[in-house]
């Protein structure tokens, strides 16, 4: 056991944890963080993506030992209070999900793509971006369309802060 | 998780002392190759030993003809570094098409030629540019490097600390992604050298993992164009069959992937 110490949805977090554990065990046993979702064994779902330190990865082929020290967010700390996220309203408005289970994951994964691309995104980029994260119900389409619509949004929302 | 012992040295000596200590460790970058073989009990080291955040093992330097790429650096920093975009604009364009976004943000140049998967994208760079392979111990051309599949001449505890790139005057790569795993089904690196040497490897076809292709490059160093390959003829002995695809379909993607990396 260690004394594993980080920041987790802005709040420092120190638990008692083997340095082994994937980060997607403790974010969701120990944390109780369980909107990040685990949906493959083999790294290539990209259900449970979350950020460390500001990008976008898979915490199930992250150690906790690995990720020691660092700054997490989860799909959990993206809204504020009742307010979601501007990622998280574009799904809901384009409906951009059905059974929801890839959808944190995508959530995380776009909210990186848009702050790397500064908000100039466009639908071809958007299918290659999400080439890490698998959705079984949707056919994509109506993903690709949230992410873009969020795009805009992000862009009037930091334009306006 | 696999009952292991988790190390984070910070220092390159250190690390080979934990190595030396204990013959059944094993270094771990990136942990996109290791942790997903460690899940499924393909590999059960004792130890791993953290060698992703040493200070001496992360960057891009350029100096004269040679850019030198340190083992830990992640594939996303060597995407957007200005000195690979500007000394070889073909090795951004590979990490670009490697994995996706969420693996090249972990995986690292190190790890991934240490593997050596047959189907790995770095393999192909490193030999068709002729790079250098330094490690803790010695420098090791890549002609010596690759052994065949996930085998290569390192040692038990060496360390791949960095690799030298010369800077070619031409350079360029291609490949037929696996639509699901993202790895190459067939890639093919062309280099034409400052003095003129031109050099062709192809990943994903053999089954001795990364491999020149003399023939292209005979083709090549006569007229560096994609039409002087429309008559060269690969053969199909020794590469791979599989559910993907037969020996012949891979040996035609060389010539394909060839004339596409010519751009
Ligand atoms: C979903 C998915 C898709 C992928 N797609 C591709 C793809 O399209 N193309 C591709 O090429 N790869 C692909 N990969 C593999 C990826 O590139 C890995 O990151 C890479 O193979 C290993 O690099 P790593 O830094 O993650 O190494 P690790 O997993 O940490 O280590 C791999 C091995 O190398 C050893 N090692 C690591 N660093 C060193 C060093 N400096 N010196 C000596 N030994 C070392 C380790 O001990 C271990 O045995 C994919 C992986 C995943 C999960
Ligand atoms: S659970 Fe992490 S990639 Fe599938
Ligand atoms: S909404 Fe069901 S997996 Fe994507």
């Amino acid at each position: 056991m260690s004394a594993i110490k980080l920041t987790v949805n802005g709040k420092s977090v120190s638990a008692d944890a083997e340095d082994r554990t994937l980060l997607v065990h403790l974010l969701r046993d120990q944390l109780g963080l369980t909107g990040t979702h685990v949906g493959c064994d083999t790294s290539q779902c990209g259900a449970c993506t979350v950020h460390i330190d500001g990008r976008a990865v898979k915490s199930c082929t992250v150690l906790v030992g690995q990720a020691n020290g660092s700054k997490i967010t989860t799909i959990e700390g993206l809204s504020r209070g009742d307010e979601l996220h501007p990622m998280q309203a574009a799904f809901r408005d384009n409906h951009g999900l059905q059974c929801g289970y890839c959808t944190p994951g995508m959530i995380m994964s776009a909210v990186d793509m848009v702050h790397r691309h500064g908000g100039k995104l466009d639908e071809a980029t958007v299918r290659q971006e999400l080439e890490g994260n698998i959705c079984r119900c949707t056919g994509y389409h109506n993903i690709v369309k949230s992410v873009l619509d969020a795009a805009g949004r992000m862009k009037v929302a930091n334009a306006a802060e | 998780m696999y009952e292991t012992t988790y190390h984070r040295p910070s220092s390159v000596d250190e690390a080979a002392a934990l190595s030396a200590r204990d013959a059944e460790a094993k270094y771990l970058a990136g942990g996109h190759t290791l942790i997903p073989v460690m899940k499924q009990r393909l590999a059960s080291p004792t130890a791993v030993i953290d060698i992703g955040r040493i200070p001496a093992l992360i960057g891009v330097e350029v100096s004269g003809d040679m850019l030198t790429i340190k083992a830990a650096t992640t594939y996303f920093d060597i995407m957007n570094s200005a000195d690979v975009k500007k000394s070889i604009p073909a090795i951004a364009h590979l990490t670009s098409v490697l994995g996706d976004p969420q693996v090249r943000a972990r995986g690292t140049i190190g790890g991934s030629i240490a593997n050596n998967d047959p189907a790995a994208d770095f393999p192909a760079a490193v030999l068709a540019l002729g790079a250098t392979v330094k490690t803790n111990k010695r420098s090791i051309a890549a002609n010596d490097f690759f052994k065949g599949l996930f085998t290569t001449a390192l040692n038990d505890g060496e360390l791949i600390t960095a690799i030298s790139f010369p800077v070619p005057a031409k350079a360029g790569y291609s490949k037929m992604r696996h639509p699901a795993s993202r790895f190459a089904l067939t890639g093919v690196f062309v280099a034409q050298m400052k003095n003129g040497d031109v050099r062709v490897a192809a990943t994903g076809a053999s089954q001795n993992g990364v491999m020149r292709v003399p023939g292209i490059e005979t083709a090549l160093k006569a007229n560096w164009s994609a039409s002087a390959l429309e008559n060269v003829k690969i053969s199909p002995n020794g590469l791979i069959a599989d559910i993907h695809g037969s020996a012949e379909y891979r040996a035609n993607l060389i010539k394909v992937m060839a004339q596409r990396a010519l751009g």
